[in-house]
């Protein structure tokens, strides 16, 4: 495997915030998922959960709800706006003003012709969607107190809605309040609070299901507004409920971090009386479940503890497959560090502000394994604050250390960075094309950036030390529309690849300033991508873990990749949940590549046999205790090391030592807020 | 030898009725539960058992109503029979054999076509297996919603058949979850209406599984409150478990539940009335509780408690006649022999008992009565690791009003060591009681109650040490007083010392090398001058306590030697559990059995019986006034399972009520023997015509609507009576010498040569106590009532004649 000097950098105190709302659409099967701090993020749960989207968050803009429409996702917060995503650009693509104070809710019928908001001040406010927007149609009877959640009937006749210490029926023709039905209040200190009708559920057989915050799941009738059967759940609050398609189980989400699951089964065999009837309880989260979604196979919940957490029903799946494998979604599955390989220095991206560290030294020799003393400790170096609202979408650093941009939903940054005397300056006169950059990259001699702007295009940009100058637009012949999510550069500075979310790669010949070749298509989308800096052949993981090695002189898979495809990977390789998100190569062997995923990092020896099925993945523990000429005869091509846990980034510098960068899961758990207190058996 | 084909062992009493689930009849009136080798009939309401239904031979694994005709009932058996009973009644109706089953390594569940038949016994023989596998609880299989499935739970596995589909699902579960719960599966009950099926867990959980006609869509939920494994379960969703409280799950509201605590001890069964009224659930400490809506416990059964082991001896209480031994920890049980019934408890130990594994806490070691029944004695220990040795002496004194004991004196630490041994003096006469106890520091105490004194004389009198006495530095292990308080001997180690208690001066020593002794014991009544004790040795020895000397010793592996309180008999139980019943002035046993019961007996007692029995059969005589009980250990599903066995003679008369008819006919009986003697020497005479007698047995055992007019049976009657009366007291005593003489030659013909020189002796002894030793089986009060009912005769003869 090689020996490496590793710098181990843990002072990357990256928080992801809160899942605030989840909304899935089951057509395209993508999950949206909007966070406390306003950030949209797209998971593709065809594609082995990868997620593919992220459309930054705004300070001050708090979601409260999700709603897709067909293939149009529109969400509602606390700030009275209704907006509308542009998922292609990734960003916002209008907003809409409700005037009705905070919208606590946001719901469509059936049809999709409708959107209907809960306000704050009581009122039920319907728009009609329209194609290139949605416009006001008209309010339901207003309500005393806020309406805290919505649903709609399927047959889109009848509209319940969860408010203060009570349920409303409304006919959605009307637009009044056929029913009202009470919710008991809990009992005891509570019995004097208002209970907030969190969530409710309406089915197409006319029962309603409401969740509470005096922790009861209730079944009501619809059509007489009669309380069916209380379900107490938790002490805490039920604070969401999500039914499946077929409206057979039901989930809610409670402030204990379990989720409940019910179904609707009938009591006898042979019998079509069905019930609802409280079974399996999950629990895996220590915080609130704040969004619930249930998917056809699935569970997905997540809450205040920032982690996605998708439970298979097993009574869905088949047993023991990699499908019905829990997964837990605790790092976003793209690059939140950059490295300058020949500076030493790493860039870290938080949501509204961005760190400089130069990486410590040492002199020190020792055996593998052991920890040397830090002869320079590693400091920061600059903080920068993202300017306006807008949070940060992507960010890079030149190699050399001297350039670093930065682009936002609204635009484009790029500052000059000087060591001697720390200062920084910003490059006022950017060229008007480069407002948008969903990916950025500099060219390895920190002459060129990259960005990735509109309809998978990308903008080249000369840099020199007096102006900024904007050179030209490459663009793919295949028109595709979705963002560019990966940009890499050669390092003879030859060639540029890109990846979109329709699992396209493009590369382009940067002499000849013109498209080189297009990947042929693989069905799922990539997930690391790079150019190896002497044989120019292009390295793709994708999201099902497959490698490609694509060779760009011949424009054809390499020797290796077919024979790689031939004998298939190992199952163990295959099983693994998260995804490669970085690549890299090493100049001292060019038949190694290098790459991490989030438990562990990888060195594929090219020159070695591959493994096969039978043989052992994780050998080099085993390989360790071997005698020398034993070892070659067992290695493979796989050296993978499970040293480093959560790993963020692992990149190779220029004195060929290792730069990990590790987030470990209990360092976040511990920045959480303290969970509801639970009384504990034996405590 | 000895005939001894009307003694046998009779199993009597203190089987376990925790062994297998109760049931409650329809009506709820009557409990029925396997015991042992019978069924139990209870009353719900009163706690009195009805009915023993006996007639199994082997423990019996099962009771149920039958569903047909609810006044009848199911029982098997470990001998291979399922009996019907009428149990209101107590009647067997019907036996069926099951065809033995071939040896097979895992428990199948068949099912049994019961043929239609009339007669009484019926072999079954259409057999067919429906699970294979499954547990050896019963509480691990159940039949579903009217009996559509069957759900049968071993290990991880839960399996549920359906009849009319002949098709079995298998769920299983993980082995273990993450936090190191066990999943495995202790219990299964069923909904009666609905299809739900609840599973308890070694974890304390209790799975709702539904949907179980699916083999991929079964869904389960689950209920958490127990925090040990849940051993019961009953269909109204009553769970218990180690923690003796009995939950009530409400079905659909789970997270409601109702609890019953303190019901005292581990629930291993619950049952519910059909009404779903009564609720009764089974402890491990032998106890069933009824239980009325969930609420109030009504009834308590309790049988003997079995702890987990008996430390102290099985003790009779010479007040309530009541066996007294260990019961829950800290108690000794009051359990009544004749009733087979647990009176109380007595909290010797007063202490919360807390339930952990690996909790030394005070256990009761060793207890004493008095002869009369006024002072117990009782002594408690605690050993932990590491630490010393706690030892309680408490003196408990019977207070009439409450009739109960009460506290008297605590002694804490009144030897150093553990206590090896303790007795009261038994002389009933003498103004002081004394308490001797000797303990592993090389000391024997004596505890005398101290006179009321002065400065405390409104807290009574109280107990206080009195001699302290040690012999060589040896350990004291056994004690015994005489029969009258006026000697006391200690055995240390070899050694045994005879002491006087009145000036506590060392009297004697008698020894008999080479190995420590084992049991010690006084004779009673005439043979109280004789000292038995039985050494590791493999010796029982015999000194008389006049010469000082060695009467008699014979090699016999004792491991148990007791005295009857009530006659000289001695009874010693051999290792392979042999009982040899002997007069120490004796040597020959007047009775012998070989392995009594399977196993060691460890602990014995004499009983004396409410009333006496008039038996002329030299080897039942000793049972007259005693029964002799003893416990057994046997091994049964790998837990001690003792029983109390009571000795119990068969009499021919013995269900002949005590008339004066009765003691007559016994009388004839002697005399018949005697004259049957050719060296008896007797004149022909007395011996009682043939005739005579017949008729007097024809008199009593036929019906009174069929006998003769009574003028026409008088004369042959009274003819009988009249020569009886003469001389019926020198009679008995002739009688009684030439039986005696009749056992000296058989004596003599074994070759045991202390026995020769015995009679002498026995002359040389002589005096006064040769007249009452030579009547054994009859004591003064039984001849005066004899002669009181002569007299009887003589005034109603008297009547008879002159009409």
């Amino acid at each position: 495997m090689g020996e490496f000097k590793v710098h181990r950098v843990r002072f990357f105190d990256y928080m992801p915030s809160a899942i605030r709302a989840m909304a899935f659409n089951s057509h395209t099967e993508r999950l949206a998922l909007v966070r406390a701090d306003g950030a949209l993020e797209i998971f593709n749960f065809a594609d082995h959960y990868f997620q593919e989207k992220v459309i930054p968050g705004q300070d001050g803009r708090a979601v409260e709800a999700l709603c897709w429409v067909g293939q149009r996702l529109f969400s509602a917060g606390l700030n009275g706006e209704i907006t509308e995503y542009d998922l292609e650009n990734l960003r916002p693509r209008y907003t809409v003003e409700a005037y009705g104070g905070p919208i606590w809710t946001i719901g469509s019928n059936k049809q999709g012709t409708l959107l209907m908001v809960g306000c704050e001040d009581g009122t039920v406010k319907m728009f009609e969607i329209l194609k290139e927007r949605i416009q006001f149609q008209r309010n339901l009877e207003r309500q005393k107190g806020r309406i805290v959640s919505l649903s709609w009937h399927p047959s889109g006749t009848l509209i319940a809605a969860g408010m203060m210490d009570m349920i409303r029926i409304f006919n959605a023709e009307t637009g009044h309040a056929t029913h009202r039905m009470l919710v008991e209040r809990g009992v005891g200190a509570s019995k004097s609070r208002e209970v907030v009708v969190w969530s409710v559920a309406f089915l197409s057989d006319y029962t309603i299901i409401s969740g509470d915050s005096a922790g009861k799941v209730q079944i009501w009738d619809g059509l007489t507004g009669t309380l069916v059967r209380t379900h107490l759940v938790t002490k805490w609050d039920v604070l969401c409920l999500s039914v499946s398609q077929d409206e057979s189980s039901l989930i809610a989400g409670t402030s204990e971090g379990t989720v409940v699951q019910f179904q609707f089964i009938s009591s006898t065999v042979d019998q079509q009386e069905e019930e609802w009837v409280r079974t399996r309880t999950f629990k895996n989260h220590s915080h609130d479940v704040r969004a619930l979604a249930h998917t056809e196979t699935a569970v997905v919940s997540g809450g205040m503890d920032t982690q996605l957490v998708v439970r298979p029903l097993l009574d869905k799946v088949e047993k023991n497959t990699q499908e019905s494998a829990m997964r837990k979604i605790a790092l976003p599955h793209r690059s939140l560090v950059c490295c300058a390989k020949k500076a030493g220095l790493l860039l870290f991206q938080f949501p509204d502000h961005l760190e400089v560290w130069r990486v410590g030294e040492s002199d020190g020799h020792g055996k593998p394994g052991d920890s040397l003393p830090v002869k320079r400790k590693p400091e920061k170096l600059i903080q920068l604050k993202g300017k306006g609202g807008d949070h940060i979408y992507s960010s890079a650093l030149s190699p050399c250390g001297e350039w670093l941009a930065y682009s936002t939903v609204s635009s484009v940054r790029l500052y000059r960075l000087q060591y001697n005397n720390i200062s920084i300056t910003k490059v006022s006169k950017l060229p008007k094309d480069l407002c948008l950059g969903h990916q950025l990259c500099f060219s390895s001699d920190s002459t060129k950036l990259f960005a990735s702007s509109r309809h998978s295009s990308v903008i080249v940009v000369a840099l020199n030390q007096l102006e900024c100058k904007y050179l030209h637009t490459l663009k793919p012949k295949s028109g595709s529309r979705q963002p560019v999510h990966l940009l890499c550069t050669s390092e003879d500075g030859k060639w540029l690849a890109t990846a979109n979310t329709d699992c396209e790669i493009h590369v382009y010949d940067l002499h000849k300033r013109k498209l080189h070749c297009t990947v042929p298509i693989y069905s799922s989308c990539p997930t690391a991508i790079a150019i190896h800096p002497t044989t120019s052949h292009l390295v793709v993981v994708h999201a099902d873990q497959q490698i490609f090695e694509y060779s760009l002189v011949q424009k054809e898979y390499t020797e290796w990749s077919r024979k790689l495809q031939k004998q298939g990977l190992h199952s163990l390789w295959l099983e693994r949940d998260t995804p490669v998100t970085h690549v890299t190569f090493s100049l001292k062997n060019p038949a190694h590549i290098i790459l991490h995923d989030m438990f562990m990092f990888c060195i594929i020896d090219q020159s070695l046999p591959l493994p096969e099925s039978k043989t052992l993945l994780y050998n080099q523990m085993t390989l360790r205790s071997l005698p020398e000429q034993e070892r070659i005869r067992h290695s493979h091509a796989f050296k993978i090391c499970k040293n480093f846990k959560h790993v963020m980034c692992v990149s190779l510098l220029e004195d060929h030592s290792l730069v990990v960068v590790e987030r470990p899961l209990l360092d976040m758990m511990s920045q959480l807020p303290a969970p509801v207190r639970q009384k504990k058996f034996a405590t | 030898m000895v005939e001894h084909g009307d003694i046998r062992v009779v199993h009597r009493g203190g089987s376990k009725i925790n062994f297998r689930k109760p049931v409650i009849t329809n009506d709820s009136r009557f409990l029925l539960c396997a015991s042992g080798e019978s069924v139990k009939v209870f009353s719900t309401s009163t706690e009195e058992c009805i009915h023993d239904l006996r007639g199994h031979t082997d423990l019996v694994t099962g009771v149920l109503i039958k569903p047909s005709n609810h006044l009848q009932a199911f029982s098997c058996s470990a001998d291979g029979t399922v009996r019907l009973w009428d149990f209101t009644d107590g009647i067997l109706i019907k036996v069926r054999l099951l065809p033995s089953i071939v040896v097979c390594p895992l428990f199948q569940l068949v099912a049994v076509h019961l043929p239609q038949s009339g007669d009484q016994l019926v072999e079954a023989r259409e057999l067919s297996a429906v699970l294979t596998g499954i547990s050896s609880n019963p509480a691990a299989t159940v039949f579903g919603r009217g009996g559509e499935y069957i759900a049968s739970a071993n290990g991880l596995q839960l399996e549920v058949y359906f009849f009319k589909k002949q098709k079995a699902y298998r769920f299983s579960l993980k082995e273990d979850n993450k936090k190191g719960g066990k999943n495995t599966f202790t219990c299964v009950a069923c909904h009666p209406n609905d299809d739900c099926i609840a599973t308890g867990h070694e974890d304390g959980k209790i799975r709702l599984w539904r949907n179980f006609n699916h083999k991929k869509e079964y869904t389960y939920s689950t209920l958490h409150w127990h925090h040990s494994a849940v051993s019961s379960l009953s269909t109204n969703l009553l769970s218990g478990g180690i923690e003796s409280v009995l939950v009530q799950w409400r079905y659909n509201q789970e997270n409601q539940r109702d609890f019953l605590p303190r019901l005292g001890a581990a629930i291993t069964h619950i049952a519910v009335s059909p009404d779903g009224a009564l609720y009764c659930t089974s402890h491990s400490d032998n106890k069933i509780t009824i239980i009325q809506s969930c609420v109030k416990v009504s009834a308590v059964i309790q049988g003997l408690v079995k702890g987990e082991s008996v430390g102290t001896d099985l003790m009779i209480d010479p007040r309530s006649k009541s066996l007294v031994l260990n019961g829950k920890p800290g108690h000794l049980q009051f359990y009544s022999l004749q009733r087979d019934k647990l009176l109380y408890n007595l909290d010797i130990v007063q202490q919360e008992y807390i339930h952990e594994s690996g909790l030394q806490q005070f256990e009761v070691v060793k207890a004493a009565f008095d002869a009369s029944g006024n002072w117990l004695a009782t002594v408690e220990e605690r050993k932990q690791k590491g630490a010393e040795l706690e030892l309680n002496l408490k003196l408990w004194a019977f207070d009439e009003q409450t009739q109960s004991f009460v506290l008297n004196t605590t002694i804490s630490a009144p030897h150093e060591a553990q206590i090896t041994g303790m007795c009261f003096s038994h002389a009933t006469d003498s103004q002081t009681t004394m308490l001797v106890s000797t303990s592993k520091d090389g000391h024997f105490k004596a505890w005398q109650l101290a006179a009321q004194s002065q400065t405390d004389a409104d807290e009574g009198p109280s107990w206080s040490c009195d001699f302290v006495g040690a012999y060589h530095g040896l350990v004291p292990e056994c004690c015994s007083f005489s029969a009258d308080g006026s000697l006391l001997a200690v055995s240390f180690q070899e050694v045994v010392t005879v002491w006087s208690p009145a000036s506590w001066e060392l009297l004697t020593t008698l020894s008999q090398p080479p190995k420590a002794i084992r049991n010690l014991c006084f004779g009673r009544l005439s043979c109280s001058k004789y000292l038995l004790g039985t050494t590791d040795s493999n010796l029982l020895c015999c000194w008389n306590l006049l010469t000082c000397s060695l009467e008699w010793s014979t090699s016999m592996d004792v491991s148990l030697l007791l005295a009857d309180p009530l006659s000289e008999n001695m009874a010693a139980f051999c290792c392979q559990a042999g009982l040899f019943v002997f007069k120490p002035s004796e040597p020959r046993p007047l009775f012998s059995q070989k392995a009594v019961c399977s196993g060691m007996v460890t602990r014995a007692v004499f009983a004396p019986r409410e009333e006496m029995l008039e038996s002329c059969e030299e080897s039942s005589q000793w049972l007259n006034r005693s029964q002799l009980y003893f416990l057994t250990q046997y091994m049964v599903n790998n837990t001690n399972r003792s029983a109390v066995k009571e000795k119990k003679s068969l009499v021919i008369d013995d269900s002949v009520a005590m008339t004066p008819f009765y003691l007559l006919l016994g009388k004839h009986r002697q005399q018949q023997q005697g004259g049957d003697d050719p060296q008896s020497g007797v004149s022909a005479e007395r011996t009682p015509l043939p005739q005579g007698s017949v008729a007097i047995k024809e008199l009593l055992q036929t019906p009174a609507h069929v006998l003769p007019s009574t003028s026409f049976l008088c004369s042959m009657f009274v003819q009988s009576l009249l020569i009886s009366v003469t001389d019926s007291r020198e009679e008995s005593k002739h009688a009684e010498e030439e039986m005696e003489s009749e056992k000296e030659e058989e004596d003599s013909e074994e070759e045991i040569e202390s026995s020769r020189t015995r009679p002498e002796q026995q002359a040389a002894v002589g005096g006064g106590e040769a007249a009452e030793s030579a009547a054994p089986a009859m004591t003064k009060a039984q001849v005066r009532e004899l002669r009181r009912v002569k007299k009887l005769d003589h005034s109603w003869l008297a009547g008879l004649l002159d009409s």
